[in-house]
């Protein structure tokens, strides 16, 4: 065990643990729990949302697939960052206006009908938890790798981490937990980049040239081709980035921790500014990785590469870098997995509790209890699936929940915002359709099935051919919903739309 | 907690707020326009942008020509996305500041 590390993740934990003990002492009505009652500013939201959104999968896995397959690695960096203006110019000021903890809020405030908010909360706990998986499975083997803790521990340790910060601290506790990791992650990315650019004299053409020559693809590392070979895939994967981000539950409820829309336009703004720096920083650590550590080094700790960053750090700062690097990986795993637990736990205590089992009778302090026993809830039942999950492909569970997000929440939340006829059957066929053929799309695709043992899940012929859904159950989410609307000889409530349209741009509502 | 007195305005304000008066009024309808013609194209341009590249990757080998240097027109067009992103961002930050100012005048007339 690497004691500096052991010392140094002691420490993130512990200021993480202060930061919730001060903030479960403002953590009393459900206003705090679920949105750290709207009073962060737009500056702190932005660097809470890009510390959401940086997860384990982005640092360590692009730095990664960068190291070992070139420019292809990096086309996940680039969908993850444009889809942030669908974010900015689409959803982000419509739903703050509508909606007030979850994203059911928003799709039921046009349609008030329990079946739509049941299926929303419903999509929103699938989402998190596909992604709540990938992240416990990815923190378990990283943290066996750094510390040498066994998979089990290290699962539970994580677990019981991030259920402590939801349960007492809520969203205020889960928001400055994401806050410091960002700084955390842009400072160690930020050095790391600086010390690899000192290495080629800092001439980024000077890096260029020399990366011809120091991976074993040779010139072809910086072009295009290495990983994604199938046309149809690329486009697949890429659609499903620049869609995905604008259906994610947990990254769309940090739009209602702001007083207006206002507020939430700027902290996207703010959001996209941090986060673009960080993922142009991924090409160095991508090349870095590959010049400093080495193709062979970085596939014998991790054949999918996840290790390249604290590896490179290790290479060119010692055990003191390679040390804040894990510990900071460590960090973004413990926010992230919060931020979803979060996210699940509010559509459980507030859509399926708050509105449909008690009819929004429940008083203020009945909804923080189910909301703090929903978060144990979600808590303990992720870490069980992670054990079980822990031979699974983490890009897998990834990817999932990007195509789930894309074609089952995307396609409502455009449409209630933008179209007139859209109704109540719409809305619930759209979602459904959209869960059900993104989950169905996977299952049969080669994620699932491989004729060689141990490539996939089970052996045997893909069904699916493409690995990426998106390209199909995207659309097939929008036709769904344009269909149930247009089949449905339900009429949608013109005066309804008028009072939505009006709240949507302007935050104009009636009290309730 | 809310004084009585805002409390018996906001009741005011809920039993005479018109929806369908608001939506059809000038400044609303302007809002909606201006709003759509801006928001409209740009989404248009940056899909077009975004999935020219891997389009142009995934199809052919024009990209793989030098720019300067080791560094190919991949990755220029790659930084371009970056670029691109972050200009949309401060476009639309100005031109939501135009809005803001309708809404405003929006919220006026209905409470006035």
């Amino acid at each position: 065990m690497n004691i500096l590390a052991f010392i140094l993740f002691l420490i993130i934990v512990g200021l993480t643990l202060v930061i919730t003990y001060f903030a479960s002492r403002r953590t009393k009505t459900t206003a705090d729990f679920y949105t750290a009652d709207s009073s962060l500013t737009g500056w702190q939201n932005g660097w809470a949302i890009a510390g959401d959104y940086m997860s384990a999968a982005s640092f360590l896995g692009i730095a990664g697939m960068v190291a070992l397959s070139g420019f292809d690695g990096f086309f996940y960096s680039i969908g993850f960052l444009v889809a942030y203006l669908v974010v900015l110019y689409i959803v982000a000021e419509p739903l703050r206006n509508l909606g007030k903890y979850t994203l059911a809020d928003m799709i039921a405030a046009r349609f008030n009908e329990k079946k739509v908010r049941g299926v929303a909360a419903l999509n929103t706990i699938s989402i998190s938890t596909f992604y709540m998986i990938a992240q416990l499975v990815g923190a378990g083997a990283l943290i066996k790798l750094l510390l040498g803790i066994d998979y089990l521990y290290s699962v539970i340790i994580v677990g019981i981490l991030m259920t402590v910060y939801v349960v007492f601290g809520g969203m205020t506790a889960t928001s400055w937990v994401q806050i410091v990791k960002a700084v955390l992650l842009m400072a160690g990315t930020f050095i790391i980049s600086i010390i690899v650019l000192a290495k080629f004299d800092f001439s980024v053409i000077e890096m260029f040239k020399q990366m011809k020559t120091a991976t074993p693809l040779g010139a072809d590392f910086l072009n295009p081709g290495n990983k994604f070979k199938d046309p149809l895939d690329t486009l697949s994967l890429n659609l499903a980035l620049v869609l995905g981000t604008a259906g994610l539950p947990h990254i769309l409820i940090r739009f209602f921790t702001v007083k207006d829309a206002i507020t939430a336009r700027k902290s996207v703004v703010y959001a996209t500014w941090i986060i673009g720096i960080f993922y142009i920083m991924t090409i160095f650590l991508g090349f870095g990785a590959a010049a400093f550590v080495g193709y062979d080094k970085i596939i014998a700790a991790n054949a999918a590469g996840n290790m390249a960053a604290p590896l490179l750090a290790e290479a060119i700062g010692g055990d003191f870098l390679f040390a804040f690097v894990s510990a900071v990986a460590f960090a973004t795993i413990l926010a992230v997995v919060a931020g979803l637990v979060l996210s699940a736990a509010s559509a459980f205590a507030h859509d399926f509790y708050g509105h449909i089992i008690r009819k929004g009778q429940a008083t203020d302090k009945e909804q923080v209890v189910a909301a703090r026993w929903a978060s144990i809830g979600v808590s303990v039942l992720s870490i069980i699936l992670a054990l079980f999950a822990q031979n699974m492909n983490v890009a897998f569970l990834v990817s999932l929940a990007f195509a789930v997000a894309a074609s089952a929440n995307l396609p409502i939340i455009v449409f209630t915002v933008f179209w007139k006829r859209f109704n109540t059957a719409g809305a619930v066929t759209g979602m459904i359709v959209g869960l059900v053929s993104s989950l169905l799309l996977v299952f049969l695709s080669p994620n699932v099935w491989s004729p060689v043992e141990g490539a996939a899940i089970f052996v045997g012929e893909p069904l699916f051919p493409l690995a990426n859904p998106g390209i199909i159950s995207i659309p097939i989410g929008f036709i769904a919903a344009i269909a149930g609307t247009l089949l449905s000889s339900k009429k949608a409530d013109a005066k309804k739309y008028d009072e939505i349209l009006v709240t949507a741009n302007t935050g104009m509502k009636d009290p309730i | 907690m809310a004084s009585n007195d805002s409390i018996a305005k906001e009741t005011e304000a809920s039993a005479s707020t018109d929806y369908t008066k608001i939506v059809q009024s000038q400044s609303f309808q302007e809002l909606l326009r201006k709003k759509r013609n801006f928001i409209v194209p740009l989404s248009i341009f940056f899909m077009v942008f975004y999935f020219t590249l891997p389009i142009l990757t995934s199809y052919s080998k024009v990209l793989n020509s030098i720019a300067f240097g080791a560094i190919s027109w991949a990755w220029i067009f790659a930084f371009a996305q970056f670029i691109m992103t972050w200009t949309l961002c401060i476009l639309y930050s100005k031109k939501a500041a135009t809005f803001d100012q309708l809404v405003e005048k929006i919220v006026k007339e209905a409470k006035g």
